[in-house]
């Protein structure tokens, strides 16, 4: 230690024996360094590594929930879109029916217009046909005893020229009915 | 430099190693400044002979500590969760003590030695690189009175680890009398693992640093003051050579960065394994 004041060189062992000095300031150092470390540098470093470790879990965590978030909305859309599409299958089927419905009321109104003019047309034509026929047995019988009265010559008795004419023209409506079913088969074998 | 040279020139008869009769030497030649003993061991600047005496290489030591203090406060002043900048070189730095000695020595349980590793790795390393700054150009190291106190801190703490686990009578007897071996044995086993743990081990941990630190200097010395020598003051014919000698300076800086690193690693890897050692269930 005797070395220590002059900056003397020592020798031998001295070399290995520190003087006080050297001892006191290193020592300082040492500690000043080993405070700022412990008090300082590595609480403050741990707390960054902390709240990045927290932050990281924070971030994983949200993603996680965003993502079964993501995967709830999916889900409900696809099903909003299946029923979309089942609602228009729906609707697409009943507008079918309701078409079917439709044209088949249609027909049946239609058919009852027709089968409604067909029997008028032919209540009328058989309206038509008797007074045709009363005319014609009236003119037929008036025109068959002026004719007969001409042949003759003389006046026959009323009675008696009735009952030949209505005879006559019975026989003529027989014969008329025979040649309508004539004609009527002819026209459906056509 | 020149100026201290006669005071370490002065003869004495005990001229005990050759390091200083090559200062003895150098003073008569004016040319060439051989390396020396005398460079660990500059006078005073303040406080002359109290225990305050501040040299030197105290102030190299306390540039040093101020600058890795600096650096580690800079880093993390204001730590940011995602790090940007010197943060991440400080993060780096402690991850790197962190990983590669604590974990990988002492495993889980010597996380609570992380400030004192930490400091320990960051303090050696500072003092080691000042011998290759210009202007320090003096390892804070290359005195004994740093490398003593932290193995003297060491042997403190492997041994205060050991018998705060163990107890004392316990750990005593795990380090001197190791299990396994015939009775007789232990009259030679004793002595030699007392020796081996409570006396070599902080003997060793300083002179390894210390001496590296002091031949490191010594070599960059040599060469660099080699060179100055050759090129300007040497004949014409010996010029030539101060070219290899800058050379040489330049590889011995190099691999004296890569000494100052190996070197802390080394002492703190060691200080690492003591403690585990100390703390582990069987020795």
């Amino acid at each position: 230690m005797v070395h220590a004041a002059e900056g003397d060189v020592p020798e031998g062992i001295d070399l290995f024996i520190p003087p006080w000095y050297d001892i006191f300031w290193s020592a300082v150092m040492f500690v000043a360094l080993f405070w700022i470390f412990w008090k300082f540098v590595l609480p403050n470093m741990k707390k960054a590594l902390a709240a990045r470790s927290e932050g990281i879990e924070q971030k994983l965590e949200q993603a996680e929930v965003e993502r079964s978030e993501a995967q709830a909305l999916l889900a409900q859309y696809r099903e909003q879109l299946a029923e979309a599409r089942a609602d228009a299958a729906q609707i697409r089927a009943d507008a079918q029916s309701e078409r079917q419905s439709i044209v088949a009321e249609a027909r049946t109104e239609a058919q009852e217009a027709a089968a409604a003019v067909t029997e008028r047309a032919e209540v009328q034509l058989s309206a038509e046909a008797d007074r045709v026929r009363n005319v014609l047995s009236r003119d037929v019988g008036r025109l068959a005893t002026e004719l007969a009265e001409k042949i003759v010559g003389e006046t026959l008795d009323e009675q008696k020229v009735n009952a030949t004419v209505e005879r006559f023209i019975s026989d003529l409506e027989t014969v008329a009915a025979d040649g309508e079913t004539v004609a009527a088969d002819g026209q459906e074998t056509r | 430099m020149a100026g201290k040279l006669p005071r370490a020139s002065i003869p004495t008869e005990k001229t005990l190693s050759a390091l200083t009769t090559t200062t003895y030497l150098a003073a008569e030649d004016d040319g060439f400044h051989a390396p020396s003993l005398v460079d660990f061991f500059p006078p005073a600047i303040l406080f002359e002979d109290t225990i305050f005496e501040f040299n030197r290489v105290n102030l190299v030591q306390l540039i040093m500590t101020i600058a890795v203090a600096s650096f580690f406060i800079i880093a993390f002043r204001n730590p940011k969760i995602v790090p940007r900048g010197i943060q991440n070189l400080g993060e780096l730095a402690v991850n790197f003590v962190q990983v590669q000695i604590i974990d990988t020595i002492m495993g889980a349980s010597g996380r609570r030695y992380l400030p004192y590793m930490v400091t320990l790795f960051f303090f050696i390393l500072a003092m080691n690189i000042a011998g290759v700054i210009p202007f320090l150009n003096l390892a804070g190291t290359s005195v004994v009175a740093i490398p003593m106190m932290l193995a003297v801190l060491a042997w403190v703490v492997f041994n205060a680890a050991g018998i705060r686990k163990h107890g004392f009578g316990s750990y005593m007897k795990s380090n001197l009398f190791p299990p396994g071996v015939p009775k007789l044995i232990y009259v030679l086993l004793t002595p030699i693992e007392f020796l081996s743990t409570f006396i070599l081990r902080p003997i060793t941990l300083t002179i390894r640093l210390l001496a590296n630190m002091m031949a490191g200097h010594l070599m960059l010395v040599l060469f660099f003051s080699g060179a100055n020598y050759l090129l300007l003051d040497a004949d014409t014919v010996l010029k030539p050579f101060g070219l290899g000698a800058v050379a040489m300076g330049f590889f011995i800086t190099a691999f004296e960065i890569l000494v100052a690193v190996l070197q802390a690693y080394i002492f703190t890897l060691l200080t690492a394994l003591y403690i585990a050692g100390a703390e582990s269930e069987s020795h």
